[in-house]
Order: C-alpha cells, then structure tokens, then sequence
C-alpha cells in the first residue's frame, strides 16, 4: 500500500524516505480513502445506482397511472416498447448516423489544423470553439429555429430576392433536426479528436516525409491512424447523445421528426406510462454500454476516466 | 534553390520547393475553413446578442415577442430584464440550484477525487466504473432513472429533488477535474513540509491544498455550468419549480420573449469572461 501511494516518483524519493516518516501516518493512511470517498459514493449510490435499480424495476411493472403499478417482473414490456415504438428507434439511430457522420467531417480538419498549426493560439482557439457552451443549448436550439424560421434572416431574405420557392421550408423538417443536433454536439465531436491529434509526435509526419511520403500519404499513413483513439471517442461523444436527443426533435422538427427521446419523455412526463418510458430509457442504456465496452475493450477504461 | 531550400520555413521545409510552389493557395484553404467554423459556431451566439437590441411591440394584452426582422435598435429589454415574474423566478431557481449544487458537488467530487488520485483502495475500480457510467449514460436516463426513483418514493419533486439530482449528475465531472490536478502535483513538496515538521494535515492545507485550488474552481464553475445548463434532468426532476431552461423551453411555443435574449446575452458574457479569468489564473499559478 504504502508503495504505491509514492511509486510516482521512484527516482526522486531518497531510500530512507520512508523511514523519516512518522510511524503513526499509516494506518491513518490506509483508512483515509474511504473517509475521503464515501460521503460522494453514498450520494451518488443513492441518487445514480439505486435509481437505475429503481427504473429497472419500474420498467417490469403492470397498471396504469390511475390505479397505479404493480411489479409482475412482465419482460414483454420491452419487446413490446420495441415494437411499437419501431418508427422512432430506427429514426433516431438514422438522425445519429448521419449527425455522427457530418460533425466528424466537419470537425476533424478543424481539430488538425488546431493541433499541428495553431502553435501557441492553440488555447484561444479552444477558447472560441466552446464560446457556444456558455449559452444554455436550449437557447442556441431556440435561436436556430429563429434563423431558420420559413420568414426569418436567411430563408426570408433569399426569399424575398426570388431566390427561393414562396413555400420553401427547412424549419419543421428532418434537415432542421439533424442540423440542430450536429451544431450541438460539434464541440463534443472536436474535443476527443483535437487531444488525439495533438498528441501525435510531429517528428513522425517528418520522417515519413523524409522517406518521401506525400504530404496526403503522410496524413494517410501516420496521422490518421494515430488519432483512431479519438475518432472512436468522438463517434462515442457524439452518437450516444444525438440517439437521446428530444429538445432538437421538439424545437426544429414538425410532425413525422419525432425521435426515441420524445418518445419517452411524452410517455413518461404527460403520458405517465411509466413501464414503457424506462424500457426504452433501458434501451438507451443498453446502447450505450455496449459502445462502452467496445471502446474498453480496443483502448482501456483508463482512457475513460482519466483521458 | 539551395539557399531557398535551406531556409527555415516551420515544419512543411521538407517538402520538395517546386511542391510548395504549386500548391501555394492551398495553404489558406484548411485556416479560412477553421475560421468559416468558428464564425458558423457563433453564429447564433451573435443572433441572440444582435437580436437583444431589437425593438418589438407586443399585440393586444400580450407580452412582447422577438421580431425576424429588425426594426430598430433599443436597449429597452435590458432595462425591463425583471419584466417576467415567472422568468425572473426561473431564473432565481437555476441560480440558486447552480450555487448549492455546484458547492455540494465540489466539496463531494474533491475529496472523492483526491482519493481516487493518490490511494489504491478497496472498490476503486468500482468507483471508477460509477463515475463513468454517471458522466457518459444519456442524460434522458438519468432524469427518467431519478423520476422513476422519485416517483418510487412518492416523493413530490421540487426544489430539493432538483438540488439533489444537479449534484449528482456534477460529482463525477468535479472528481476527474479535480483528480486529474492532483495527479499532476509533485507530492515531494508535502513530503518536505512533513519534513520540516509539519503535521499531515497542515501539509495538506498550507501546501497540497493552494496547489489543487485552480483544479477545485474549475470544478466549481464546471458544476455550476452544467447545473446552470441542464435542461433535461431538470424537466424529469423539477416538478412544478420552473429552471430557467425548461421556462424559456415551455414559454417559447408562442414565440420567444426578447427578455429571454437580454438574460442570455448577460449569462454569456458572465460566463465567457469568468471562464478567460480562471484560465489566466490558473496559468500564473501552474
């Protein structure tokens, strides 16, 4: 025990360091991180796993809001929530395939150019990627469905320049959505990706230029497999939240842009159809441990927590 | 083309010169993208703060509602800001909340982020697990696991629910904050202070502690944004007490009051210029 609270720094403690130390530290040392632990693993206990339990157990129950749930363990629920919520699960994974696909296009060459060009801009420029995050999301979705409104500043203007059809519309339909999702979810998309490329050793592009790679083959050949860490974490940042997502789906989709999200927020807030909601908020769990474990399993749960 | 070659031209010096010289324009094609990104980023940023300024009349008996086109400039919304009773107390409750939990969520996240960095204890990996399930499960989980809990309890969700429920959904992003600071200390200095007589404790105060200190505030403040940010955890979990999300989510249907935008523009600007002042700061200090 007492090693490994110091093997951080093995050649710089003097040999007889742990003699100096007073003989009473120890044992309050060994109880010290329970102390230090408990008081925030009791509350997150109590108001992250005992909920989940909660939920679990609520999602097998039979009855309705009014004569309330009994538990009958009745699994079926979740086949059932699948099957009739078919329309809206496929959606929703179809929006965050192609939100997925658009942001990591979109974000990569930003992230690259940030790592191996921005030199000592390199924070300002982070600085400015995360300006949106210090408007609540809800606002900035607000505020895309003002400029998106079928008369506002850019669809009004093109609009009244005849460049656009009278009754031509974004706001209310899919594009709207998934647009709204990839701005959202862009930083998260970026973060992952910036941190991989900018760990890459730039002595590695030079030498496989030096060996007379191209400058496209270089970034084939080197760069990008080296920053797959990232990717795999952007697509994890990025898809988990944009399956979830019900406030873009409400605030710039129209009828037929429903998501999975809405689905169990409707059923669960105005519908009270408790069973059904935390099935298919159980689906969504599901979902994403298994990305989870997938990204354990190729990089390690170190990268995780600590990264 | 020796002397040219010989140059120093920052790190594309390999490439052959008549590469380079073809290629020219390309040069500017990726750092005009990334500032096209930045501005496409901002965007709506710039149409609140622009749009805050514009004037709007309301119709008969209603409130005033925010204009596509601009009409004129005013800096009336910003003078009405209190304008709203159910904005202005939507708005003391995401305050309020942000606060208490972000202070609960520190003080929990430190200590169990001080833990987790310096000791190998029994149920460390299990912790682990905890905080990362609790940082990446979909935030919809999270507020129907809580209503559901909630709801299991019979307990009427309010106030207390939602302090309860920003807490925990904050610990965990403070512990790895504030872990990842301590595992960057050179733990040689409290070892000096104990031996030049100082007691574990005051080691811990006198130095470990002003040296964690930028990683703590940048906890607090995480905390405290993301508190001041959520929107769906509290729309599970609030009950009848409107957070300022989920009142401008509901109020909007009909439109969005300019006041939204006033407070959006100040929240901001808050946040933007507190975040640049913890930065410098904790670059001196590092």
């Amino acid at each position: 025990m007492e090693r490994s609270v110091q093997s951080d720094l093995p050649g710089l403690a003097p040999p007889d360091l742990p003699g100096l130390a007073p003989p009473e530290r120890r044992p309050r040392r060994s109880r010290a991180p329970y102390g230090l632990a408990a008081p925030a693993l009791v509350w997150l206990l109590v108001l992250f796993v005992i909920p989940m339990i909660a939920m679990a157990s609520l999602s097998l129950q039979e009855g309705n809001s009014l004569e309330g749930f009994r538990q009958t363990f009745r699994f079926a629920n979740f086949s059932d929530a699948i099957s009739q919520n078919g329309e809206f699960l496929i959606r929703s994974f179809r929006n965050a395939a192609i939100v997925t696909g658009i942001a990591l296009l979109l974000a990569y060459p930003v992230a690259y150019w940030i790592a191996f060009y921005a030199g000592r801009f390199k924070n300002v420029f982070l600085f400015l990627l995360l300006l949106p995050f210090f408007i609540s999301f809800v606002i900035r979705t607000l505020a895309w469905s003002f400029i998106l409104s079928d008369n506002g500043i850019i669809f009004g203007s093109l609009k009244s320049i005849g460049l656009l059809p009278e009754n031509y519309r974004v706001l209310g339909t899919t594009v709207a959505v998934v647009a709204g999702i990839t701005y959202n979810l862009l930083p998260f998309t970026i973060l992952p990706l910036y941190v991989s490329l900018e760990q890459i050793d730039h002595r590695l592009v030079e030498a496989a230029k030096d060996l007379y790679a191209s400058k496209t083959k270089a970034f084939l050949k080197v760069v990008l497999p080296l920053s797959m860490p990232g990717v795999f974490a952007a697509v994890l940042l990025t898809s988990i939240p944009a399956i979830g997502d019900y406030i873009n789906a409400s605030v710039l989709g129209g009828p037929g842009t429903a998501m999975i999200g809405n689905v169990i927020q409707s059923e669960f807030l105005r519908d009270r159809n408790y069973p059904e909601a935390t099935a298919l908020a159980l689906v969504l769990m599901a979902i994403m441990l298994v990305g989870a474990i997938v990204y354990a399993r190729v990089l390690g749960t170190e990268r995780i927590t600590e990264g | 083309m020796s002397a040219v070659a010989t140059e120093p031209r920052g790190r594309t010096e390999a490439a052959p010169p008549e590469h380079r010289t073809r290629k020219r324009w390309t040069r500017f094609l990726l750092p005009t993208y990334v500032f096209a990104f930045i501005l496409y980023l901002s965007f709506p940023i710039l149409i609140i703060v622009l749009f805050s300024f514009n004037q709007t009349r309301g119709g008969f008996g209603t409130s005033p509602r925010v204009k596509t086109t601009w009409i004129g400039f005013t800096t009336e919304w910003y003078g009405r800001l209190f304008d709203l009773p159910d904005l202005t107390a939507a708005l003391r409750h995401s305050l309020t909340i942000g606060l208490l939990a972000a202070l609960a969520a520190t003080t929990l996240g430190t200590l169990l982020g001080l833990a987790l960095a310096r000791y190998r204890f029994r149920g460390r990996g299990g912790a682990d697990f905890v905080i990362f399930l609790s940082i990446s499960a979909p935030e919809i989980v999270l507020g129907a696991a809580l209503a559901s809990f909630f709801v299991a309890l019979g307990v009427s969700r309010g106030f207390s629910t939602l302090f309860l429920s920003h807490t925990m959904f904050s610990i965990a992003f403070v512990a790895v904050t504030v872990r990842a600071r301590a595992a960057g200390l050179d733990r040689s200095l409290e070892a000096a202070a104990m031996d030049l007589g100082a007691r574990p404790m005051t080691a811990f105060v006198k130095v470990t502690l002003p040296l964690l200190f930028p990683g703590i505030l940048a906890g607090f403040l995480l905390a405290f944004a993301l508190s001041m940010d959520d929107f769906v955890i509290s729309q599970f979990t609030q009950g009848p007490t409107q957070m300022f999300p989920t009142w401008v989510f509901a109020a909007t249907k009909v439109g969005i009051p300019p006041h939204v935008f006033a407070f959006a523009t100040i929240i901001f600007l808050t946040g933007a210029t507190l975040a640049m002042v913890q930065a410098l700061a904790s670059r001196r200090r590092t």
